[in-house]
């Protein structure tokens, strides 16, 4: 799991060792890093359907790791902005943030996820207890919109990835909603 | 940030008189090596063949031009898809030769050029413009061409003439971009783009037909295509096979798919931001910081005078 989700950044690396980055070097690691991020976080909600639906308990021990692997990315996708790409312009930076729709979500989605990250161990989930961890921790579904949301909004005319990544979210997000209104039957039925 | 800005003219940028008197000598020479071209390179485009043509000094861009491989490899030409590395590896598809473009529409002669004629018709000159994309990229290219004013001078265009629509060949056949997926296609083709006829007229719009002293790549918009410097990269249409005078706006590709995004005047222009992105500043191609995005792409004197009066915010 470290080395799959280690690939990514050992690939920019070696691109940048080599210099293949291409003639937009900031674009391409950005870009990359930023598609990295959405797939580890569709990954890491990915892993409660799939026990939903075999019935295994597996997928549940890597959901920490892989939300922390998102978190990275992003953070990482964050840093290349204000460091490579704009240079630490904080004016301009500021003035995207709070105007451009796409950068507000995007750096929104990010916030969102630091206390998941800081409440990741298994200590922090003791004392805030269960419930509460958990209430909390349901931040990840709007951290996971807000995420495609802002590829959707930055993608130019005719680009239709986006739009994968807002089906499989759906149905990741489907999913779950399925399975609670069941229980709820099942539960009113007792 | 010092901006430098060249003039128009410096002393000693004038051709010099005797090289100028002889002209037709150098152009025939130029005109020669073109009739060579097609024995040389006959069931693959021209790209790469070289292409003589002498530096007019008066319109040099001082930066550093852009590495060739990066302004052939990297490039936004949706007809052959919407990845930037699509032109450069779908290129080949595209069938240079033989090509004609019609210039037509509200003119006293109407006429189908040929490209190889237009090549021997009109002097060549090399010219190194800005190239500022609407994405906040840029580049600099030594584009080789001759102003688009003297085509349209042959047509004898009429005063009721206000706009020029240029029209970029459609043929999904050649233009891989052009068939659409599952999901539909990316923009309404033909690929349409216009200018006001002063814009046209301007003498730093050029129609081009190399770069970097080489036939210009199919990547790039071959075997002819218009180049607009003050203005955002995708008005300068490319692979053009009709260029018509009208009385009314062309409405454009860009109008189109998002005319909140994509304007008819689309000026390079730093105070004016794309709706989802700033325009004050741009990646040069090449370099690690970002530079300040010049107003009119660094053309300010040269065309300023042509928007006198105009809200550029409401006529972006």
């Amino acid at each position: 799991m470290w080395l799959t989700g280690l690939a990514p950044v050992g690939y920019l690396l070696g691109c940048f060792a080599t210099g293949d980055l291409g003639s937009n070097p900031i674009e391409l690691v950005t870009r990359t890093l930023g598609d990295w991020t959405l797939r580890i976080l569709l990954a890491t909600l990915a892993l409660t359907p799939i026990r939903i639906l075999t019935g295994q308990a597996w997928p549940i021990a890597l959901r920490r790791l892989l939300g922390l692997f998102a978190f990275a990315y992003a953070t990482l996708h964050f840093a290349v902005w204000i460091v490579l790409d704009f240079f630490f312009d904080w004016e301009q930076m500021a003035a995207d943030v709070v105007k451009r729709p796409f950068i507000t979500v995007g750096v929104t989605g990010l916030v969102l996820l630091a206390p998941l990250a800081a409440t990741s161990t298994a200590g922090t989930i003791k004392r805030l207890g269960a419930r509460r961890w958990r209430q909390l921790h349901r931040l990840v579904y709007v951290a996971a919109v807000l995420g495609v949301l802002h590829y959707l909004w930055l993608a130019k005319v005719g680009v239709r990835t986006p739009w994968i990544y807002v089906a499989v979210l759906a149905v990741l997000l489907g999913v779950r909603v399925v399975d609670a209104l069941r229980r709820r039957a099942r539960h009113a039925r007792l | 940030m010092l901006i430098r800005r060249a003039p128009m003219f410096r002393a000693s940028e004038i051709t010099d008189e005797t090289l100028y008197l002889d002209r037709r000598s150098f152009i025939v020479g130029g005109a020669a090596a073109l009739a060579a071209l097609p024995a040389v390179a006959d069931a693959k485009a021209p790209t790469g063949a070289p292409l003589k043509a002498a530096r007019n000094g008066a319109f040099v861009n001082p930066d550093a031009p852009t590495k060739i491989e990066d302004a052939t490899t990297y490039n936004n030409f949706y007809e052959f898809g919407v990845d930037k590395g699509d032109p450069s590896r779908l290129g080949h598809t595209l069938k240079t030769r033989p090509w004609t473009v019609r210039v037509e529409g509200l003119v006293g002669k109407p006429k189908t050029f040929d490209i190889d004629d237009i090549l021997k018709t009109f002097p060549l000159e090399e010219r190194v413009y800005a190239l500022r994309c609407v994405e906040a990229w840029s580049m600099v290219i030594p584009w080789i061409g001759f102003p688009l004013s003297a085509l349209l001078k042959q047509v004898e265009p009429l005063g009721a003439a206000k706009f020029v629509e240029f029209v970029t060949l459609n043929d999904p056949q050649q233009f891989p971009g052009q068939k659409g997926g599952i999901f539909g296609g990316s923009l309404d083709w033909p690929y349409v783009e216009g200018l006001r006829v002063d814009e046209a007229m301007h003498p730093l719009t050029l129609i081009t037909v190399g770069m970097y002293g080489q036939v210009l790549p199919n990547q790039n918009g071959a075997p002819l295509r218009v180049i607009v410097p003050w203005k955002y990269g995708f008005k300068s249409g490319k692979s053009i096979v009709r260029i018509r005078l009208t009385a009314d706006r062309p409405k454009t590709s860009w109008e189109k798919a998002a005319s909140q995004e994509y304007g008819f005047y689309s000026n390079v222009n730093p105070e004016v931001s794309h709706p989802r992105w700033s325009q004050a500043t741009e990646r040069r191609i090449g370099e690690f910081r970002r530079r300040k995005t010049l107003m009119f792409n660094g053309y300010a004197d040269q065309v300023g005078s042509l928007y006198a009066g105009m809200d550029l915010k409401k006529n972006y």
